[in-house]
């Protein structure tokens, strides 16, 4: 994948550029606004990351512009400042997800393959399959194999999204962004508990298991280990 | 049911209760004047007539009945206003310029006012007079008498004028005093409504100023650079925690990405692994407390009161239980919703939000196996109440205070997992909606109560209802 970085601090740029070129991204870096604009407008990338506060043109200012162009392509933010509602402005430019700073790289890598996935979306589904686990999102019924499970809304939504995301890493803070609409740090690892109960209902008594956990990053929903 | 607003303010209370001072002093004053007129003017009369007697009597002394009736007939003829009548002891008129006794009680030596006709050319009038009867010698009477027609029909005119002039002054006071304090409301009125628009965030706001220079552009003029000076602080404030935001995060940011580079670079089974990636379990503890602070710091500077909306303190309660639900039963504790009806709060949803999960996680934590942990809203008079009942540990009466301050834990729960900004940040948010965090004693265990006052929720009414944030943004 094609990954632009717009970040002024250069320490900080090379980590994200190494940790993304080893991931086996091609990415290209700009150091100010100005250079961020020029290049995300002429070469087509599948996702950047733009710093708040840059040099010649903030953060925000750059994405109002490329929106204003025409262009699509997916941005995250990253913010230094204090977000309370700083959140809402970069989602209001034209920001598609949005990070605060110090962030861990395994939280950034989930949520960039989480905006790539999205630019590329299959035909409206209907019907979500992992394995033998399959999920009808019409009639909002789950089963595994011949044997139909048992979910409440919200566990729905969270198998929902984990099958939305399927082989990919998905972070608790994405989960409870996303599922419970929350933007906030609960401290207690509330999420764990949710997907331990997700997993005795898709899991138990079946030979693979398919929800697993990423050590030190969060979970994924796959076929085969 | 109420008196109409404009009659409760306080302009109009002042104006009335001028114009009723007004009306009964120059009542008084109206009556006090009337009545000394009056006293003068029949004072004058009553000399006028005493004179006259005097005269008439030493004539009737001197010159016998047919003398005085001789002077009588002549003074008649005279005209003017002088009125006689000399009457023998049957009171059959003798001589005089009346047509007979008038219809009165016969009171000698008092002076009387009686009514009596006159004609003029054929036409008879019925008219007023004052005047005295003095007995003769040998039972002959003698009415002496002015006539005060025109005097007493002022004195008429005036008493039936007067309470419909105090009436009407009344009724034209009222009126302008109505109109006055109307004008002084609408003027109050706007400082009011801009003053809540300020309340509910929006601080670019000012009071608008006439420029004629009275009190209430004094007052303006203050009240606008009073706001000046806040904004100005707000500013600053924000200023203040971007840059300390900033310069933190920097730093922070840098040290994580080296983490994160080298773990990439060791296998996930060597010891340096698992030593670093304790680290990183550090350092996001410390990212977390640093978060929490800083959060703080904005809930306590009222940053975020641009974010205000209406919300229905239901849904945060469904969603937080929703949340944390499972925890407690994991836990094996009882945790329930009670039923509630709504209950519409002017606030900042996520830090509403935030708190209550602070709240239930507390309750949660500190709550042994087996307990129960209750989350309700009550409506009272007071306000909307936010309510987390546990039968945990609790909090001792001495330390309810203490451990709302930052960074405070208490010995029982010194060994969990938290920072201790928990209830910090309740406070803070519980500051920024103007409600109170209250604990008390829920026997056993810790009842925490977030109290929004109803005043709130009003002076922030007109907080737009969706997403103001947004709409600030796009400012």
């Amino acid at each position: 994948m094609r990954i632009l970085v717009v970040e002024d601090d250069l320490e900080a740029q090379r980590y994200l550029v190494n940790g993304l070129k080893e991931a086996g991204h091609v990415v290209d870096d700009a150091d100010d606004g100005e250079i961020g604009l020029s290049l995300s407008l002429s070469r087509p990338y599948d996702v950047a990351i733009v710093d708040r506060m840059l040099p010649k043109m903030d953060g925000l200012k750059l994405v109002e512009e490329l929106r204003q162009h025409g262009n699509v392509t997916p941005v995250l933010f990253l913010s230094a400042l204090s977000e309370v509602d700083d959140r809402v402005k970069g989602l209001k430019a034209g920001g598609d997800d949005y990070l605060t700073k110090p962030y861990a790289f395994v939280e950034l890598l989930a949520r960039l393959d989480a905006l790539m996935r999205r630019r590329h979306p299959a035909a409206v589904k209907t019907r979500l399959q992992v394995g033998d686990l399959e999920l009808d999102l019409l009639t909002r019924t789950a089963k595994r194999g011949e044997a139909s499970i048992d979910l409440q809304p919200r566990e729905f939504r969270l198998l929902e999204y984990l099958m939305r995301h399927a082989s990919q890493v998905v972070t608790r803070t994405m989960l409870l962004e996303s599922v419970w609409e929350y933007h906030f740090d609960p401290q207690t690892n509330v999420i764990d508990v949710h997907i331990s109960r997700l997993r005795a209902k898709i899991d138990k008594g079946f030979d693979a298991p398919l929800l697993h956990t990423v050590r030190g990053a969060g979970y994924m929903i796959r076929a085969r280990a | 049911m109420r008196a109409p607003r404009l009659f409760r303010t306080l302009a109009f209370r002042i104006v009335f209760i001028y114009i009723a001072i007004f009306a009964i002093s120059a009542a008084g004053l109206v009556a006090f004047t009337y009545w000394n007129t009056k006293r003068a003017l029949d004072m004058q009369t009553d000399q006028t007539i005493d004179a006259e007697i005097l005269g008439l009597s030493e004539q009737y002394q001197r010159l016998g009945l047919g003398g005085l009736a001789n002077v009588i007939i002549s003074r008649s003829v005279r005209g003017g206003q002088s009125l006689y009548l000399l009457t023998d002891q049957m009171r059959h008129p003798i001589a005089g310029n009346l047509d007979g006794w008038p219809q009165i009680i016969y009171r000698p030596n008092s002076f009387i006012e009686f009514n009596y006709e006159r004609r003029v050319g054929g036409v008879s009038t019925l008219r007023r007079a004052r005047g005295r009867i003095f007995a003769l010698t040998g039972g002959f009477q003698l009415l002496v008498a002015r006539d005060v027609h025109e005097r007493h029909e002022t004195v008429r005119l005036f008493s039936t004028t007067l309470p419909w002039s105090l009436m009407l002054m009344l009724v034209l006071g009222v009126i302008g005093g109505g109109f006055m304090s109307r004008n002084l409301i609408a003027r109050l009125d706007s400082i009011n409504d801009i003053s809540r628009e300020i309340m509910g965030g929006d601080l670019s706001r000012r009071i608008p100023i006439r420029g004629s220079g009275d009190e209430f552009d004094t007052l303006a003029t203050s009240l606008n650079q009073m706001l000046d000076r806040i904004e100005r602080l707000m500013r600053g404030m924000r200023e203040v925690t971007d840059s300390v935001a900033h310069d933190l995060r920097t730093p922070l940011n840098r040290l994580r990405n080296r983490i994160d580079a080298a773990l990439r670079r060791l296998p996930p089974e060597s010891a340096e692994y698992t030593e670093i990636e304790s680290a990183a379990v550090e350092i996001d503890q410390l990212i977390a407390t640093f978060n929490a602070l800083l959060l703080i710091a904005e809930a306590e500077a009222g940053m975020a009161r641009e974010a205000m909306a209406q919300i229905d303190l239901r849904d945060v309660v469904e969603g937080i239980s929703e949340l944390y639900g499972p925890l407690a039963e994991e836990k094996g504790l009882t945790f329930d919703v009670a039923p509630s009806g709504e209950a519409m709060i002017a606030g900042n949803k996520r830090l509403i939000a935030q708190a209550l999960a602070n709240l239930v996680d507390n309750a949660i934590k500190y709550t042994p196996e087996g307990g129960k942990v209750r989350v309700s809203i009550e409506n009272t008079p007071a306000g909307v109440s936010l309510i987390v009942a546990d039968t945990g540990v609790g909090v001792p009466v001495d330390d309810r205070v203490r451990v709302l301050d930052r960074f405070v834990r208490l010995e029982a729960s010194r060994h969990s997992p938290g920072t201790g900004l928990g209830l910090s940040l309740v406070v803070a948010v519980a500051k920024l909606h103007n409600a109170r965090l209250e604990l008390a004693d829920n026997m056993p265990g810790l009842k925490a109560s977030l109290l929004f006052p109803h005043d709130t929720a009003r002076a922030i009414a007109r907080a737009p209802a969706e997403n103001p944030a947004l709409q600030i943004a796009a400012k």
